[in-house]
């Protein structure tokens, strides 16, 4: 399977001296379809450099204009009362995935699953009909992957 | 609070048949407890569910009660100006039309179709305006006016009860698979179409909302969120936006053959004009 990462993320990820683990015919485009990268390996480097705030992290998760990631997932967040259930239930999530995979998750789960209804929270590209505020932008920014990648962190199975 | 009952049945088989149950009482969930209540059976068609059967009980209570329904306010004054002579030929829709009950009975299924002067398909609002300025010399309304609503309402309202049922067959096909393929294609910063809210997670709860079907059939609704009638376009312009995409307006091309994939999709569903939503 192929993963599709946007030329503007790949810019980042280079800068931060990220290295891909591309076969050796992956073909280098302008736009989007930019490497074949196996997604089994997730994204292991932080898209910044820097490590993520797990306390950021929840707050960007839960707040309705970035993450918004309740409006899908039930998650241990006792103070928030309507939990969605479109997705799988985020507590214990550390127990099943990586940081690289719960990162590649973020960033664009349709690399993963391209028929999923997750948004692509880290993608300025391949999108149909995006309002104009929102052109050129991503949901939320490189940090906030971070951070909501380092919240997802702490939710390992208690038992 | 509503508790559902599950027997769990042991049948033992032997020399004859001993059958022991025990009740185990649960709670209901929100979403259960909407799905038990009787009334839906009228809104309910195969796997085909009304958006009444997703409303809390409350709102359910409103539409059934045409007196609570405040949609019916829109109604009255669309009563009043179907019978109101206006326009330069000195006429009324009831001029030529006599009863309103009789006259719009199952015109609710007709709309949109393919209209051959402008070779795409019209709403029924575009209809209700032709009448107005061809044939009465009056002035066109606003798509989303209270007295284009009304009208509009009232028209559906006369099919009420009937199930949806409209052609796309014939000069219709065109722009009934334009409509379709709006539906399923993708769209927005959130990169969503709209089977993946409607179809893949309808019953699903998207935070506080309950997902329907996303049906047509109760179009115009009076929505307690906008205090107001609106027109199924509105309801469009709004699931576009909630996906960060830009919107089309009211009356486009694209709303009207997405309009009609709706009243497809909602085949077999009884009409509920005017409906009552969150
Ligand atoms: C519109 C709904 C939706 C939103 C919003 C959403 N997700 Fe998801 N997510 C899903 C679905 C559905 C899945 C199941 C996998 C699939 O569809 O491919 C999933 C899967 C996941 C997984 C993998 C879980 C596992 O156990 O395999 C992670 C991690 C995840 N989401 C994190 C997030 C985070 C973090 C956010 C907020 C930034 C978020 N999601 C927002 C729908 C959503
Ligand atoms: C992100 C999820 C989402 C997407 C995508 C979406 N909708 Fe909705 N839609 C909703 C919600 C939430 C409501 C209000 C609750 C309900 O009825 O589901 C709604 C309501 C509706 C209703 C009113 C149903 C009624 O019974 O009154 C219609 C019609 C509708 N949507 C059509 C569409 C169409 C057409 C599209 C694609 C252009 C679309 N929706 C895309 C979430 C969505
Ligand atoms: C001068 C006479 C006249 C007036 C005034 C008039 N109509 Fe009509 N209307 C007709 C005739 C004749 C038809 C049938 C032919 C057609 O569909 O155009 C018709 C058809 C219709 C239809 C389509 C019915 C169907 O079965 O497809 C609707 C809806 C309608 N009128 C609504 C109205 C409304 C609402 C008004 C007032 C705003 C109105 N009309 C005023 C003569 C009139």
């Amino acid at each position: 399977m192929s993963l599709r990462i946007p030329s503007h993320i790949l810019s980042a990820l280079i800068a931060t001296g990220f290295v891909l683990s591309m076969s050796s015919t992956a073909a280098w485009s302008a736009d989007i379809d930019l490497a074949k990268m196996k997604v089994e390996d997730g994204l292991p480097k932080s898209l910044t450099g820097k490590p993520g705030d797990a306390k950021k992290g929840r707050s960007a998760a839960i707040n309705r204009k970035k993450g918004n990631c309740l409006a899908c997932h039930a998650m241990p967040v006792p103070e928030q009362a309507d939990h969605g259930d479109i997705g799988p239930d985020l507590d214990g999530v550390a127990s099943r995935l990586t940081a690289a995979e719960i990162r590649l998750r973020i960033v664009d789960p349709k690399a993963v699953n391209e028929d999923t209804i997750m948004p692509s929270f880290y993608r300025t590209a391949r999108f149909h009909r995006v309002q104009k505020k929102w052109q050129g932008k991503t949901i939320i920014s490189a940090q906030e992957v971070e951070d909501i990648t380092a919240y997802l962190l702490t939710l390992k199975d208690k038992n | 609070m509503k508790y559902r009952t599950l027997y769990i049945c042991t049948a033992l088989l032997g020399f004859g048949l001993v059958v022991s149950c025990t009740p185990i009482v649960e709670e209901m969930t929100e979403v259960e407890k909407r799905a038990a209540d009787p009334r839906n059976k009228t809104h309910m068609v195969g796997d085909k569910a009304s958006g009444y059967v997703y409303m809390t009980s409350q709102t359910r209570d409103m539409q059934d009660d045409d007196i609570a329904n405040p949609a019916f306010t829109w109604i009255d004054l669309a009563e009043e100006k179907w019978s109101k002579v206006e326009g330069k030929a000195g006429k009324s829709c009831a001029s030529c039309h006599q009863d309103v009950n009789k006259a719009m009975k199952g015109v609710a299924n007709k709309y949109p179709q393919y209209d051959p002067e402008s070779k795409k398909l019209i709403a029924l609002q575009v209809k209700i305006n032709r009448e107005r300025t061809k044939r009465m010399g009056a002035k066109p309304w606003k798509w989303e006016s209270d007295q284009m609503l009304g009208m509009a309402a009232l028209v559906k309202l006369q099919s009420r009860g009937m199930p949806v049922n409209v052609k796309i067959d014939g000069p219709a096909k065109p722009f009934f698979e334009k409509g379709k393929e709006f539906y399923n294609q993708r769209r927005g910063l959130l990169d969503m179409a709209c089977a993946n809210c409607h179809v893949d997670n309808a019953g699903n709860m998207a935070r506080s909302n309950v997902l329907s079907q996303g049906m047509i059939n109760g179009f115009p609704v009076y929505r307690l969120k906008w205090q107001k009638p609106g027109s199924v376009h509105r309801r469009f312009i709004g699931c576009n936006k909630q996906v960060r995409a830009t919107p089309y307006k009211r009356g486009s091309e694209e709303y009207t053959n997405l309009e009609l994939f709706l009243m497809w999709r909602a085949s077999g569903l009884n009409w509920e004009t005017p409906a009552v939503r969150n």
